[in-house]
């Protein structure tokens, strides 16, 4: 089936080459980490994860936030969602092999990233994150590339596939919970250490997931002949709606239980993301632009005549995007090592070189989203995808 | 045409999974090896310093100023290898000095006496008995041994941070770059570290091994006293039992092994 | 054929850069060095194990020690012959560059001539050319 994504017009190859030439210029870059350490990028002996472990985090909820198409297709019988559940499935793809690059960009010595199944050790978070990251990612090459080959052979995919999908409904949240977890369990990071982080992960990633889904799906209504479906992007608006207000909700419940509480060593996280500390402020205006952006993409969400307009529902999905992104991309890791156990601020501010790691890593994921979209496509043009091919799925 | 692409794809792999045996049959077949001579065996040194449970008491009352905590810091630092970073985001402390609403966050107040206001204290890895980074390291290069010392395998280390995140007491650095350029006086008898690891103190564990006092306590003079908490009658014990002591952050549980006398 | 010039085009590419190590080391063959003992080393007559085993596997020692050393804390290796070492590649007198003191004319002739690079030497402080002017 990969033939399908060698075809292509002008306008698919010049992003494709595009694409590759931003990679080029990372992995130069990256050579140049190798070479000189990561002393390059950003971190410090305080702020000792930073921009790549950042996208990380978010990226995971994104891979996760596939599930929120799978989910109702297979435990609920919504049949819409047939129709687009393979761009979950490789947008999943996509997301989980950018956090894994991100994991080895981040790593002070790569090469010997092998250790960690040379010498398993089941006590820690990180051993754990390699498995369900590993196995997540298997799962939906696995399932993906079946259910689409059989969808081009109009016939139904292979019975032992049916458990698998099961498995990866389950496995999404436990990606993000784990990844969770691996903040959630550090007794001497106060900002991390609540009951709530993994519920607010799944909640902000089944926010931007399902976000950057209807995004790609209008992306693709308009590039090629395949029409992911009206209906089905209402109902992930509808999902992203619920999803979003849940993620502030759990927000605003940890800004009450900090402050109401009044415990210096609690509220001092806060206080340097959204007024500074002791005169460091730099992401105070990030933070304030992602609550500015989360709100009203809420406000855009619950209005229906808004969410029904799928253009003013494009600039919404954009904002909340970019609003989850920052709230947990930049917010959580700089919140959590500031200050530092010794209550002094070191703060942290990505480097150029790191940001164009960063951005070689996400051109790395868009190519694969690209060449695996462009395969469903393929596929569905082939069997006429306006209607559900599949309907005994 | 499809049927026996199929079967060569079978057959294929049946004979690499065939061959990529004989050499795990090679390993098992071979490990009688020379049985004529005698074995080898491995040992600790004669001279080294062994302890149940290794701890340490600093008695803070010898200290009056920063100045008195220098020469200690440069005795640890010179003895290993620890490079003098000029970027602050990259320095590397082994072992550092800092006030005490600092270091002891979880009991400073605005109205702490004088003396203990200005003094510096000394700050280093705890050498936990319940070590938050053990825990987190995925790959055991941070581990603790029988004796309670709280040691990195460089060896092993991939460099992944998360014991730095997991250290409440961030106790721990990391080397950002290549340090070798930033050792002042490189001692032959002690490796450096490579860029890309995280280091920390190591309880001087090469000088227990032959009977030295860790090069802090030697440095002190009397301030500091490392010795067995499990032994009742040791001098640390001692001075546990006549002095009021406190620890940093007892109440996360970790069970660090530094005692400061106040 | 179909699509006979990319398939050649591809061929060729693809022969060139898979005999590169060949013709890029055209005309850089030579014959394998012998290491040069120091004075030290031959009085010593033995290492660890014997000449041949330590050839093939000195690797495999060396890693056995250094996890010895870190995790277990013993630094004693007893050979079974009775003559004990100190288990450490570069600290003292009876650890391998106590005796092997020159890099260039014993390790790295063989590891040169082999492409192998090993990174102990980016931690393990490899023995100076001439005499350090104070010994801990």
């Amino acid at each position: 089936m990969l033939e399908l994504a060698l075809k292509g017009d002008k306008k698919y190859w010049g992003w494709v080459i595009a694409l590759l030439a931003v990679i080029g210029v990372a992995f130069a870059v990256y050579l140049k980490q190798l070479d000189f350490g990561l002393g390059i990028t950003g971190m410090s002996r305080d702020v000792s994860w930073g921009f790549y472990i950042a996208q990380f985090t978010f990226l995971v909820g994104v891979a996760a936030g596939g599930v929120m198409v799978v989910l109702p297709r297979y435990l609920h019988d919504y049949k819409a969602f047939g129709r687009i559940t393979i761009l979950g499935e490789f947008l999943a793809i996509a997301a989980v092999v950018m956090c894994l690059l991100f994991i080895i960009a981040d790593l002070g010595q790569p090469m010997r990233a092998f250790n960690v199944i040379l010498y398993p050790t089941p006590g820690s978070v990180l051993f754990w994150d390699m498995i369900v990251l590993n196995g997540y990612l298997l799962l939906n090459i696995v399932i993906g590339w079946n259910v689409l080959e059989a969808e081009r052979n109009n016939i139904h995919y292979a019975k032992w596939v049916k458990p698998l999908i099961i498995t990866s409904i389950i496995w999404a949240p436990a990606i993000h919970t784990v990844t969770a977890f691996l903040y959630c369990g550090l007794p001497g990071r106060g900002f991390w250490m609540t009951a709530i982080l993994a519920p607010r992960f799944l909640a902000s990633a089944f926010a931007a997931g399902p976000a950057l889904l209807i995004l790609l799906c209008l992306i693709i209504r308009k590039v090629t002949k395949f029409d992911p479906g009206k209906e089905q992007i209402q109902s992930l608006a509808k999902i992203v709606t619920y999803a979003i207000i849940i993620n502030v909700f759990f927000l605003l419940c940890e800004v009450f239980v900090v402050f109401y509480s009044r415990i210096p060593s609690h509220m001092s996280h806060m206080q340097y993301l959204f007024a500074g500390l002791h005169g460091h402020g730099a992401l105070v205006p990030w933070m304030w632009t992602s609550m500015t952006l989360m709100a009203t993409s809420i406000v855009l969400l619950v209005i229906p005549a808004a969410r029904k307009n799928e253009s003013i529902l494009a600039f919404t999905c954009v904002i909340l995007f970019i609003g989850t992104w920052i709230d947990k991309g930049m917010g959580m890791i700089s919140g959590g090592f500031v200050p530092n156990p010794l209550h002094h601020v070191t703060e942290y501010m990505p480097t150029l070189p790191e940001i164009l790691i960063t951005l070689g890593v996400y051109a790395t994921g868009l190519l694969i989203l690209t060449i695996l979209f462009k395969v469903a496509v393929g596929v569905k043009e082939e069997v006429g995808g306006l209607k559900d091919s599949c309907e005994s799925c | 045409m499809g049927n026996s692409r199929r079967s060569f794809l079978k057959v294929a792999g049946i004979t690499a999974l065939g061959i990529g045996t004989n050499p795990v049959l090679d390993v098992f077949a071979s490990s009688g090896g020379n049985g004529a001579e005698p074995k080898s065996e491995v040992s600790q040194n004669e001279e080294s310093l062994t302890a149940k449970r290794w701890g340490m008491v600093i008695d803070t009352r010898k200290f009056h100023s920063a100045e008195d905590l220098d020469p200690i810091i440069e005795a640890c630092h010179k003895i290993h290898n620890v490079p003098e970073l000029t970027e602050p985001r990259h320095k590397i402390m082994w072992l550092w000095g800092d006030e005490y609403k600092h270091v002891f966050t979880h009991r400073e107040h605005e109205l702490i006496n004088d003396r203990i206001k200005h003094l510096p204290f000394l700050v280093l890895c705890n050498h936990c008995e319940k070590p938050a980074c053990v825990r987190a390291c995925p790959t055991k290069a941070t581990f603790k041994r029988d004796d309670g010392i709280v040691l990195m395998d460089f060896h092993r280390c991939i460099g992944c941070r998360f014991c730095m995140a997991a250290c409440p007491y961030g106790s721990r650095s990391f080397n950002f770059r290549d340090p070798r350029p930033f050792i002042k006086e490189e001692n032959k008898e002690f490796p450096t570290r490579m860029k890309g690891v995280v280091e920390k103190c190591n309880f001087c564990a090469e000088r227990l091994a032959v009977g030295k006092m860790p090069a802090c306590v030697e440095a002190s003079n009397g301030a500091i006293t490392v010795g067995d908490l499990d032994d009742s009658e040791s001098e640390v014990r001692e001075l546990l039992r006549t002095n009021y002591t406190i620890r940093r952050k007892p109440d996360l549980g970790a069970g660090p092994s530094v005692y400061y006398i106040v | 054929m179909y699509d006979k010039n990319k398939i050649v085009t591809g061929l060729v590419i693809f022969v060139a850069i898979v005999t590169f190590p060949f013709w890029y080391n055209l005309g850089k063959a030579i014959p394998a060095p012998e290491p040069k003992l120091s004075e030290k080393a031959k009085a010593a007559k033995e290492c660890v194990v014997p000449k041949v085993d330590m050839k093939s596997e000195h690797m495999q020692i060396l890693d056995l020690w250094r996890d010895t050393v870190v995790r277990d804390a013993n630094r004693v290796y007893k050979t079974g012959k009775g003559k004990t070492f100190n288990m450490s590649l570069s600290t003292g007198e009876d650890s391998c560059t106590g005796c092997h003191d020159n890099k260039a004319e014993f390790c790295d002739k063989c590891h040169n001539y082999a492409s192998v690079d090993p990174y102990c030497w980016d931690c393990h402080i490899a023995p100076k050319e001439k005499k350090p002017e104070e010994n801990k």
